[in-house]
């Protein structure tokens, strides 16, 4: 688990930065918020004399930030080249089919959120699905089908006992 | 001076000018899509190119600066090719639905593909649906008939200082968005419109009423009531082929009637009161201490601006409401009970220069007993919009007065539609009401033209004043931020929201250079100039409504109908 700092400090560990120091500024939010809340944006924004819609361009133009909290399940897709060649592309279609939500966000009830990560460093067992921490391999659309409807059952099961 | 060539010809350029400049000033046209007069290059779009002997590649004529003796090209078959295919691509994921567009007629794209001879779909990208923020009540987003040229980031950001807007996401994905993605409507955006204006295609445009009010006009148990803002005569002809600055005013009354509406009136008139208002206002404060400077309230982007970025100096706000409100205002109460007629039954349209006074006339503040002050505005853009629907031509009526109680104005009032105005205005006013004494001469000089920032420091009575006229919010910043650091030599300060006034407003006809605006702006100043009643204090029929109704300015009726106040308000900045 990576240690909860909040944005003032991560602020004070940047004194008199400019806007040259935005991205690692925003890195140290996520890594320690979980995501980019609107609330750390305005913090940031205030500290760097940035307006938010200028730091939410910045921070979109990469890949590796992201807007909501994680969800239940986070759902992270390898794009990685092997997992390409081995139909991540379709594995990902699923995803986004099953769960209604692009790769970034999350679903309405918090339950899964979706993430394409570039390699996982698991070519083997292209093409790969990590849901908190567990690698699936091999993955097809039908076992990403069962993957997801296992989760959900699961959680309706905690619901009703 | 020094000579270069262009296209085999031999033509003056001026040292620290830009190929653009040089060309345009010889009559070389070169299409341009990302350029801003007055801001520096971005160099984004590059369909500015040209050939420069000597140079390997095309040439950004907008950001590159001439030099002695260059020789330029700017048709030859490869720049000509070049244009093209840019052209080409910013078309080939375009939604082609000229037909229903907003910009059907007046689009710069269309134009450009027109004028360089594109007649056939090079190639069919793949089109990307976003959907359409219709949040606003001023402004309409219509992302898939972007062009990524980056006009309206830049205005928004560098000349009004907001940044409601910027790049989203980058490569293919890459739109114009806001902070989060949030609406328009709960965003820092203050409605000003001024990126409709640079926006070359559909992707901005306004919000429009028009059909809400031809229902109204359609309706017989209401009575339609209209007024349009001092800016909106000045400009209205030029969306039916006449010269930038030819006044339409009475005609516009006349072609008014023609349409239906039941009243017509002169926010000019209101203008008047306002004078009176915010005058005796400004008075009060000096004498009992109140907050100073006092800043002007008739421009509704800039009351949202302070309401966000400035909170704390709110108090120093004008508690007037607008000329606009201030019409809404007394058409359904004075006017109604005059009329006899239930408020519910009015339906009060207003005819503006601006997008914001969209925004303005939904605010709470602005209703009695939750009947809105004012019902409708349309910008003169819909107005012209509104004729052609209905069939009536402005240009081939003869003029009309408007109606009476509020269609008297002094030539005072008429000034609000440019920047300086309501200062020149206020200052004619304040000279009698403190001295008792006429200004032998009405003419402020200082106060008059185009620059974003003018100060002027005169004497009234035994008071030393310390005016400021500034124009655009990002002139506005600078000078709340000299306020803030502790100035403290002025007393009065205007403030319009958009470049020049009301007259270069977010709702004015598109198109318009700065020569189009000088021109409105000097048509403002020609009908001052002529006028019998130049000073608001002798409007008769301001004095009128005091006596019949309003008791006395700030009194307590001006109290409740013209005056209001301001909160902070929270949006991601
Ligand atoms: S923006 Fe211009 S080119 Fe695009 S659909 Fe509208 S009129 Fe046609
Ligand atoms: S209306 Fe004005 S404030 Fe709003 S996005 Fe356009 S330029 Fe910015
Ligand atoms: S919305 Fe209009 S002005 Fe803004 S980037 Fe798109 S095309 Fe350009
Ligand atoms: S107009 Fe010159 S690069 Fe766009």
């Amino acid at each position: 688990m990576p240690t909860v700092k909040s944005v003032e400090t991560i602020l004070m560990d940047h004194p008199a930065a400019g806007r040259d120091h935005l991205i690692p500024i925003l890195q140290e939010v996520q890594e320690s918020e979980g995501y980019l809340s609107q609330e750390s944006i305005t913090k940031v924004g205030k500290a760097l004399d940035m307006p938010s819609s200028k730091i939410f361009g910045v921070a979109t133009f990469f890949n590796m930030f992201r807007f909501q909290a994680k969800g239940k399940y986070h759902v992270m897709v390898c794009r990685g080249t092997a997992c390409h060649v081995k139909g991540s592309g379709r594995a990902l279609d699923l995803v986004t089919k099953a769960l209604k939500i692009q790769p970034g966000e999350t679903t309405r009830d918090k339950l899964f959120s979706l993430e394409v990560v570039a390699c996982m460093g698991a070519c083997g067992l292209a093409p790969v699905v990590n849901i908190n921490g567990q690698f699936y391999a091999k993955v097809t659309p039908m076992k990403l089908q069962r993957i997801i409807e296992e989760c959900r059952e699961k959680e309706q099961t905690h619901a009703i006992a | 001076m020094f000579a270069i060539e262009a296209n085999g010809q031999t033509i003056e350029a001026k040292k620290g000018e830009t190929i653009l400049q040089s060309l345009k000033r010889a009559g070389i046209n070169v299409p341009t899509i990302c350029h801003m007069e007055g801001l520096l290059p971005s160099g984004t779009c590059r369909m500015c190119v040209v050939e420069v002997e000597g140079f390997g590649g095309l040439v950004p004529s907008c950001s590159h600066p001439v030099a002695e003796g260059m020789k330029i090209r700017t048709n030859t078959p490869d720049v000509m090719q070049t244009r093209k295919t840019l052209i080409d691509l910013l078309l080939s994921n375009h939604p082609d639905d000229c037909l229903y567009c907003a910009r059907n007629g007046n689009c710069d794209l269309a134009k450009l593909a027109a004028d360089n001879g594109v007649r056939d779909r090079a190639y069919q990208g793949a089109r990307s649906h976003r959907p359409k923020d219709i949040s606003s009540p001023s402004i309409i987003r219509d992302p898939d008939k972007c062009i990524l040229c980056g006009k309206c980031v830049r205005m928004c950001d560098e000349i009004q200082g907001v940044s409601a807007i910027d790049f989203v996401n980058r490569g293919s994905k890459a739109y114009v968005g806001t902070a989060f993605n949030q609406g328009l409507n709960v965003s820092s955006c203050i409605n000003c419109g001024q990126c409709i204006l640079v926006c070359p295609t559909a992707a901005l445009s306004e919000h429009k009423y028009i059909s809400e009010v031809l229902q109204a006009l359609a309706d017989p148990t209401k009575t339609v009531v209209v007024q349009h803002a001092p800016a909106v005569s000045v400009s209205i002809a030029e969306e039916f082929g006449f010269a930038p600055g030819t006044d339409f005013d009475g005609k516009m009354t006349a072609a008014l009637r023609r349409v239906g509406f039941d009243r017509v009136f002169d926010t000019s008139f209101t203008a008047d009161l306002t004078i009176m208002e915010e005058g005796s206002e400004l008075v009060h404060r000096v004498q009992n201490g109140g907050a100073l400077p006092m800043f002007t309230s008739c421009s509704p982007g800039w009351v949202k601006f302070v309401e966000e970025f400035y909170p704390e100096l709110l108090p120093n706000v004008s508690t007037c409401k607008s000329p606009q409100q201030m019409m809404g205002a007394i058409i359904k109460s004075y006017f109604a009970q005059k009329e006899n007629l239930d408020p519910k039954n009015i339906v009060s349209v207003s005819l503006m220069p601006c997008t914001a006074k969209k925004f303005e006339c939904g605010r709470p503040e602005m209703a009695q007993d939750y009947v809105a002050d004012v019902d409708y505005v349309l910008t003169t853009r819909e107005l012209a919009e509104l004729f052609r629907i209905t069939g009536v031509n402005p240009a081939a009526i003869e003029p009309e007065a408007p109606d009476t109680p509020f269609g008297e104005r002094s030539s005072a009032g008429k000034l609000f539609g440019a920047s300086g105005g309501v200062m020149e205005a206020a200052l004619r006013s304040a000279v009698f009401l403190l001295t008792g004494e006429e200004m032998k001469d009405y003419t402020i000089q200082a106060l008059r033209g185009m620059e974003g920032s003018k100060e002027l420091r005169v004497k009234v009575g035994d008071l030393e004043v310390g005016a400021a006229v500034v124009s655009s919010l990002g002139q506005a910043r600078k000078l709340m931020n000299e306020i803030k650091a502790g100035r403290k030599d002025l007393h009065f300060i205007e403030v319009m929201t958009c470049p020049g006034g009301c007259i270069n407003g977010g709702g004015q006809p598109i198109g318009a250079d700065k020569e189009a605006i000088k021109a409105r702006m000097a048509a403002l100043y020609q009908i001052d100039s002529g006028d019998k009643l130049r000073v608001s204090h002798k409007n008769e029929w301001v004095q009128r409504l005091y006596t019949e109704f309003l008791g006395k300015p700030l009194g307590h009726k001006s109290h409740e109908l013209l005056h209001t106040h301001y909160d902070k308000r929270e949006v991601l900045l």
